[in-house]
């Protein structure tokens, strides 16, 4: 009975825009399914299921083998997609009355049947199934989902639903596999938590708080220790007898992504650090690191031109010895000693900073211009290591941001509780005569001045494209962001990190906006 | 040996034209006489001189035209009735698409053509189930013709809409629907599922649904959207609220709790089509024929041709010819692919 129930979440996770609504969705999901389905389910969405898929090629033939050739390409001509080309156009034959297939039995058999048997396992299936049973199918069946779960907003659901705190759900996920059976009985209470002892599992990390002006006056600087803050993408490494595994802050696997990384995890350790592509000893800017992100296999290419290291700051787990509760500087000492030992492949110690007053430490905050480092990091000496983010342990001290003065050209309707919104903005600054987009922000702005926008937009608006309005060049933002970079990828030749807007500037002519060379200017090389 | 429909059905820049009658079927320019199939904007137009249609189309034009604008004389035709008009015997069918809405029966010298206007084939409490008529040319429209388009059964659609309602109780559920037959089909829809409380409805669609009680059909407790005070708390958390398409994206949809945005169309049978228009729950209900029941109609009528008016000529055409059937394009322009445009309602 379960497909069509799994189509039906499916569907509306595809078209709920909402964080809140696809926490409910999964939590009715998880509460409302029996095993295996749910956890099978759940496996599916977060890309976890290891299933042997089908060519889209076969899917084509069973399809063709049922339809006319003509109407078939007009239909794929019209719908775009051919899983739910197939799925829409599939015949229904009467007399068909088998109940349709439930999600374990499509699983069971896709990894059992004899390859010659799949595509007749296939079309028995599709006749026992509705529209959108048959689109989940097609898309199960050729390996892509894509509903946009990630397996951290998974977690958060079943937290959510079984009052498990989340943290204590990462210590075990990567530990436990599809169907899940184990961490479904310990979160509804009926078994004692699944043992992930020697497994390469997540420990939740330890999170920073930004640094106020009255946080910075009480700080009293002898209690404190000043890393550097790598723009580069946090990550926890693992490595022990059951493997070795890179994370990402929210707990996703990217050693995939990594390879040269994880190839060299010959430890038995748990550390935290910062992933960065270094070229030469020089840390390359941020869009390098993130085009190698999100991807199953890594080209030679890529591993050339852009390998990865790790700074490191943190050790969490030595051997089979948990630090966390030790305190900072008595971890530091360790990481230090482990690092001199091991000398591990492609990673590097973070340096911390001397400093012999806060004065002295806002001057050096103040003097770091490299696009690589976003500012400091201030962690106390004797702070242990807790999960999530605890007021008064670690800071970050953000360089103060850049700002330049854009122009709004184009907005567009936001989604959610956005969707009457003309809420994301895409500003441009002079070359010449003309304007140049160098980016698109949609925060930084208050509720207030978010329907001075809107209306603004509505009234300004010289061209619709979809849900994107053009407007009259006529009013001027002055747009904050992180740093500056240089990009192929977008036409001004300039990215911008993290781009807000701060202040709305009625007051400024648009002839007085920033030049792209002043823009130019704040590329730190 | 009768005359073939092609030597006295023709088109012209105005639309289909019935020769000996003197007389156009939907045209979309204003003309001495005309014969309207039923009240949407692009087949019922204003400015024309005599108007033929039932008395409810009839009904429908004067209250969204205006009495001056619906023709300088109406004359009404009940389902079954025959009238002479220069020789050629019209009469009207029921045509299932919306209240009043009428396949128009054309007979001369022995040789019959049915022009259907827009049709559906599914049960609607709201209108008069259609009724196929044998004829020697059908005219059909081919909104939904590809094989992709199969309307599944509407109580499954609507049960979506009560399970979400049941799913996300804080949050007023706004479905976008035409003024005209999608709206009050919906409403009649959600009555037999069972939903009594009020529903609330814009603006924009209050004048049609007085309209149809007024001609019979009941639609249960219906309220106005309340108006709020700028930054007010957010309302109907819970309710069904109807609105025209893309309501939702104007300052009226900011006084509603966490709108979810819904649609109840044909088209949200294809995902980008839902995706493009950030649709969150889409609910395929169509006051058209799908894909099979376009066939299966062509084949009750038992016409060796079948002329097509607009939509996706081409597939419909092929899929005849494997049966056996010559169809022809009429390429007649002015029909839109929805039923109305959405007009804009930014200021309702």
């Amino acid at each position: 009975m379960s497909l069509p129930a799994f189509a039906t979440l499916l569907e509306r996770l595809l078209f709920t825009p909402g964080r809140l609504a696809k926490l409910a969705l999964l939590r009715q999901w998880f509460a409302s399914q029996p095993d295996p389905e749910r956890g099978i389910g759940l496996a599916a969405l977060t890309d976890e299921l290891v299933l042997r898929v089908a060519k889209p090629a076969l899917l084509r033939e069973i399809v063709a083998a049922r339809t006319d050739p003509e109407l078939l390409r007009m239909s794929r001509d019209y719908v775009g997609d051919f899983a739910e080309t197939a799925a829409l156009i599939w015949p229904t034959r009467p007399g068909v009355n088998a109940p349709p297939p439930g999600l374990t039995e499509v699983v069971d058999a896709m990894e059992a049947a004899p390859k010659a048997e799949l595509p007749a396992l296939i079309a028995d299936w599709m006749d026992r199934l509705d529209a959108s049973g048959r689109i989940a199918l097609a898309k199960l069946v050729t390996g892509g989902l894509r509903v946009g779960v990630s397996g951290r907003l998974a977690r958060v659901a079943l937290a959510e639903w079984s009052s498990v705190d989340v943290g204590e759900i990462e210590e075990v996920w990567h530990g436990v596999t599809p169907p899940y059976a184990s961490l479904f009985a310990w979160l509804e209470g009926r078994a004692p938590r699944p043992d992930a002892a020697g497994q390469p599992v997540f420990r939740p990390l330890m999170l920073a708080h930004p640094l106020e002006a009255n946080d910075l006056a009480a700080l009293q600087h002898e209690a404190w220790r000043a890393e550097w803050k790598w723009d580069g993408i946090r990550v926890q490494v693992v490595a022990g007898p059951g493997g070795a595994r890179l994370f990402s802050r929210g707990g996703e696997d990217v050693s995939g992504a990594f390879p040269e990384i994880v190839a060299g995890l010959g430890f038995n350790a748990v550390l935290d650090g910062e992933l960065l592509v270094v070229r030469d000893g020089e840390v390359a800017p941020f869009g390098d690191l993130q085009q190698r992100l999100n991807r199953k296999t890594v080209t030679p290419k890529m591993l050339r031109e852009s390998p990865a290291e790790v700074r490191l700051y943190d050790l969490l787990i030595e051997g089979e010895e948990d630090l966390r509760m030790l305190s900072f500087d008595a971890r530091r000492a360790r990481l230090e000693a482990f690092f001199a030992r091991e000398a591990p492949a492609r990673m590097a110690l973070s340096p911390l900073i001397a400093f012999g007053s806060i004065a002295q430490l806002a001057a050096v905050r103040d003097g770091a211009r490299a696009a690589s480092i976003e500012g400091l990091m201030l962690k106390r000496g004797d702070s242990a290591y807790v999960a999530g983010r605890q007021k008064g342990l670690w800071w970050k001290w953000k360089r103060d941001p850049l700002s330049i003065d854009a122009v709004l050209m184009y907005a567009q309707r936001g989604s959610g509780k956005r969707s009457s919104f003309y809420s994301d903005y895409t500003f441009g600054v002079w070359r010449g005569e003309e304007l140049v987009p160098v980016g698109k922000a949609y925060s930084g702005f208050t509720d207030a001045e978010l329907v001075f926008l809107d209306r603004w937009v509505r009234n300004h608006t010289t061209a619709r494209f979809g849900p994107v309005r053009e407007v009259e060049k006529g009013l001027v933002l002055e747009v904050a962001f992180d740093a500056a970079q240089r990009s192929s990828r977008h036409r001004s030749g300039v990215a911008l990190r993290f781009p807000r807007i701060a202040r709305i500037r009625s007051d400024k002519p648009v002839e007085e906006a920033d030049r792209l060379e002043s823009v130019e200017a704040l590329i730190a090389e | 040996m009768p005359p073939h429909p092609e030597t006295w059905l023709c088109v012209r820049p105005e639309g289909l034209w019935c020769r000996p009658g003197e007389f156009y079927i939907d045209p979309v320019r204003a003309v001495p006489r005309a014969v309207i199939t039923h009240g949407h904007s692009d087949h019922a137009r204003p400015g024309h001189g005599a108007v033929l249609g039932t008395s409810e189309t009839l009904a429908i034009m004067r209250a969204r035209m205006g009495e001056g604008r619906a023709g300088d004389s109406q004359q009404a035709l009940g389902y079954g009735e025959a009238l002479a008009v220069n020789g050629v015997t019209v009469s009207l069918a029921p045509a299932g698409h919306v209240l009043g809405s009428a396949q128009v029966v054309m007979e001369w010298q022995g040789s019959r053509a049915v022009v259907s206007g827009d049709y559906k084939r599914r049960a609607d409490p709201t209108c008069t189930a259609f009724e196929p008529v044998v004829c020697d040319v059908f005219v059909t429209e081919a909104t939904f013709a590809l094989p992709v388009f199969r309307h599944p059964p509407v109580e499954d659609e609507i049960a979506k809409l009560l399970a979400s309602l049941a799913l996300f109780p804080e949050r007023a559920h706004v479905v976008g629907v035409y003024a005209l037959g999608k709206c009050q089909r919906l409403i009649a829809l959600l009555r037999r599922a069972g939903w009594d409380r009020p529903i609330y409805i814009h603006g924009g669609l209050v004048a049609l649904c007085g309209l149809y009680e007024a001609l019979g059909v009941p639609l249960g407790p219906l309220l106005p959207v309340p108006l709020v005070k700028r930054g007010g708390p957010a309302i109907l958390a819970g309710e069904i609220v109807l609105a025209p398409p893309s309501a939702e994206a104007t300052p009226w949809a900011r006084r509603l709790a966490e709108p979810v945005t819904c649609a109840a169309s044909g088209w949200m049978r294809v995902r980008q089509r839902a995706k493009a228009r950030g649709i969150e729950l889409p609910m395929i209900i169509s006051d058209h024929a799908d894909w099979d029941e376009l066939l299966d109609t062509c084949a009750e009528v038992q016409a060796p041709e079948v002329w097509v008016t607009h939509g996706r000529e081409d597939a419909l055409i092929h899929a005849l010819s494997l049966r056996g059937v010559r169809g022809r394009a009429l390429h007649l322009v002015g029909f839109s692919e929805d039923d109305e445009e959405a007009a804009p309602v930014e200021a309702a």
